[in-house]
């Protein structure tokens, strides 16, 4: 099969990357997509996934461009390459969306998440959560005589490492954000 | 220029702008004013309706009989859920509808109030898009754009929902020409895609088209077109279900449609193909049969106007993604300037093959006795109205398969039938919105007697407006599909396939003051046709049928196209297997 070869920036309504097979490995890939900020664009993204049942890992939503009106999603999925080349086609389908990017696919890209911690304990456990966090570069941003609160940023994969650590430790509470994603380099 | 007035007259003055000549809708509280406005105009012709479905229905069949999109018009809560079956309808199918909803005044949204519900809510699934106007102000661009999402790329319906105050208010109104849109589907085609098809269709010893709804939707043009291509290569064409009409039932490389009860030739040419362009279509599961056994020796052309089309169940070797019409004409284009080459010898040889198959005459039927064969009934319908203006719908089910092996279209835009949804109740509020469109043809709706139950109460709405639609109801007193397949699979344990309590149908036309025929002899079907021909209004035909006939061909769930059933004596009691039973 020869790729769907739709030059990219063509129109804002066409899916990228087609694959040339359809396998049934599982990947996981992280979209960037900029949409008209209008009530609903979160509904129908949301909306999208669930109807056709794909899967979402990660998901955020703000606005970045207040003048321009457009809000940027991150969503972190998983599906075989065919399914995921549908997630995108059927993602360019929704009127509200302007561009559909796959980091994962389209060169080197940068994901970042945050992350707080509330962490409980006294003594050495107190001693040796704080020395991780110092390891982790995680922020205390809250503090009681038994507990901490960290902030930690970094790849999913260092915070789940983390999560993994302070869990003998006292962990308590965890609030992540969600992978904010951006590719490398000076264009958009 | 902008104008000032309230945001009732703007959604009529819209409607004026964007060339909308009739609304079919049903009144209520959230919309009195946009009704008021319209009842204050004589450019707008409104069609109440006796059912919101039946709005819907009736924008979807003036839509698809004329090409321009077709607009309803119904009140906040009941009045949008009613029309919700009509919205998904038009998903399914791609039909250009623009759906206009009154809503509670914005400051009671949320609040629970008297026939308030979350109509963009329960509509974002089943619309291309919508909307929930909250200022007058922007009520006029987003008419004007509506229309244009709900036709341009792959067209499809769209619902606005305006509360009431917004309706009241006034703001000033935008002309259409002044409107934005970052909406822009591409239409050109990847030539070099085209060129890469242009040389297959060189090589390919058995090609074959397939077509489907893409090529309607996308205008006359391409209908025009393909025709041209077709007679230019001489390959075989067949097409889906929604497709019927794009390429004329007379033409001579014309195989007939394939699918699930598709035509024997058809099934077999798309199984043994070595090339398929599929043009405007979707691998539609009814069309595919079994996935993994589906045409596994041709190389898959698609053109398609909707990226998510392609490469969603079958992987194709050359994607085009662009609008019918103009990668068509491109491909003429190309393959013409690369000196009109075809494989002669072989696809003579294809051809050979394919009236084999022909051989088989897959729709041939006995009409024996005194019972009518709904195949004959609507033979001598296909007949008697092949020369007139006609237009037909369906309502869903075997009669709808009859219709479309044995009726034959020449012209796109003739035939509306739900394809995708499958909505029983479908064909006859469908039908009055393709009277409305073309007041002087002969339109028909070949009904089953349980679909057509479904709306009956739109014999008010034809009565009122003098619409003279043919309800040709073919009556086997059961759910004749649905009986079918308890047949096939289900130990011939017939649950609730039974129409019982049926009415007297005559003088249920009476009632409505229309005109009632039952006919159950087969030697005056015929005269009992052309009366209901020649009767000017609203006619209920009970024609009276074979109760346990069974639509034939058929490719079971879970099989390949060469494994079909051919009809009466074929061996049905062990034709679906566990796997196949879980499928639809």
């Amino acid at each position: 099969m020869s790729p769907l070869k739709i030059k990219k920036g063509a129109t804002s309504h066409s899916a990228y990357n087609l694959r040339p097979t359809f396998s049934d490995k599982e990947e996981r890939h992280t979209l960037a997509i900029l949409v008209e900020n209008e009530p609903g664009v979160l509904a129908r993204v949301i909306g999208l996934f669930s109807g056709r049942g794909y899967n979402i890992d990660s998901l955020t939503v703000a606005e970045v461009d207040h003048l321009g009106h457009r809000s940027r999603i991150t969503i972190v999925t998983t599906g075989t390459p065919q399914i995921i080349t549908q997630i995108k086609a059927q993602l360019g389908r929704i009127v509200d969306v302007h561009t559909v990017n796959d980091l994962t696919v389209e060169g080197p890209s940068v994901e970042r998440e945050l992350a707080l911690f509330k962490v409980q304990g006294t003594g050495d456990h107190r001693i040796e959560a704080i020395r991780l966090a110092d390891i982790f570069r995680a922020n205390v941003v809250d503090s009681t005589l038994e507990s901490f609160v960290f902030e930690i940023t970094g790849t999913s994969e260092k915070i789940d490492a983390f999560a993994e650590l302070m869990q003998p430790l006292g962990l308590q509470e965890i609030a992540r954000t969600g992978v904010a994603a951006l590719s490398r380099g000076a264009t958009a | 220029m902008t104008k000032a007035m309230t945001g009732a007259k703007m959604v009529v003055q819209a409607l004026i702008d964007q060339g909308v000549d009739v609304v079919f809708g049903y009144p209520g509280g959230a919309v009195l004013p946009i009704y008021d406005e319209i009842f204050q105009q004589n450019s707008i012709k409104h069609v109440l309706v006796r059912h919101e479905q039946g709005a819907v229905h009736a924008a979807e069949g003036y839509a698809r009989a004329t090409g321009k999109p077709g607009v309803a018009l119904v009140t906040s809560g009941p009045g949008a859920t009613n029309a919700v079956t009509g919205l998904t309808d038009a998903l399914m199918d791609s039909i250009p509808i623009v759906v206009l909803t009154g809503q509670v005044p914005t400051f009671m949204i949320g609040s629970d109030a008297f026939q308030e519900c979350d109509t963009v809510g329960i509509t974002r699934p089943c619309t291309k898009h919508n909307w929930l106007v909250k200022e007058t102000d922007k009520l006029a661009p987003t008419l004007h754009e509506a229309f244009h999402i709900a036709t341009s790329g792959r067209p499809g319906p769209v619902v606005i929902d305006i509360p009431k105050d917004v309706q009241f208010a006034t703001g000033k109104y935008t002309e259409a020409r002044q409107v934005e849109t970052h909406y822009n589907p591409q239409v050109k085609g990847d030539m070099e895609m085209i060129t890469e098809l242009a040389k297959a269709m060189e090589t390919a010893k058995r090609p074959i088209f397939y077509t489907g709804g893409g090529v309607i939707n996308s205008g006359p043009a391409a209908s025009q077109l393909l025709r041209e291509l077709v007679a230019a290569t001489g390959f075989p064409i067949t097409s889906t279900l929604m497709g019927l009409g794009c390429y004329p039932a007379s033409g001579e490389n014309w195989v007939g449609m394939l699918g699930m009860h598709g035509l024997y030739e058809a099934n077999m040419a798309m199984h043994d193909c070595d090339l398929m362009i599929n043009i405007g279509a979707r691998f539609d599961d009814r069309i595919t049969g079994r996935l993994d056994a589906f045409s596994p020796h041709s190389k898959k052309a698609h053109i398609d106007i909707d990226a998510s089309s392609i490469n969603k169940v079958i992987k194709v070797d050359i994607p085009i993604l662009g609008d019918v019409a103009h990668v068509l004409e491109d491909l003429l284009n190309v393959w013409k300037s690369r000196g009109r080459k075809t494989d002669k010898e072989n696809v003579t040889k294809w051809w050979h093959q394919i009236n084999e198959w022909k051989k088989v005459d897959c729709l041939a039927f006995k009409q024996e006795g005194k019972v009518i064969k709904p195949q004959y009934a609507l033979s001598r319908l296909e007949e008697l109205t092949k020369k007139h203006d006609r237009y037909i719908c369906t309502e869903v089910g075997q009669h709808q398969m009859w219709a479309a092996q044995y009726l034959g279209f020449e012209d796109p835009n003739r035939w509306m039938t739900s394809g995708g949804l499958g909505t029983m109740g479908y064909g006859f509020p469908a039908s009055i919105g393709v009277q409305m469109g073309h007041p002087d043809a002969l339109v028909i709706n070949v009904a089953g007697e349980a679909s057509w139950l479904m709306n009956m109460q739109e014999m008010g709405t034809a009565m009122q407006y003098g619409l003279p639609v043919k309800q040709f109801i073919l009556n086997n007193e059961r759910l004749g599909m649905v009986r079918q397949w308890q047949e096939l699979l289900h130990g011939e344990r017939y649950s609730s396939s039974w129409s019982e309590s049926l009415p007297d149908f005559v003088k249920l036309a009476e009632a409505f003051g229309a005109k009632g025929i039952q006919c159950q002899d087969p030697d005056s079907l015929d005269d009992a046709i052309m009366e209901m021909i020649t009767y000017d209004g609203p006619v209920i035909f009970d024609c009276l049928v074979e109760k346990h006939e069974n639509c034939f061909p058929m490719i079971p769930s879970g099989k390949a196209h060469n494994e079909m059933l051919l009809g009466a004596d074929a061996d049905t009691a062990n034709a679906i297997q566990a796997g196949g039973a879980v499928l639809v």
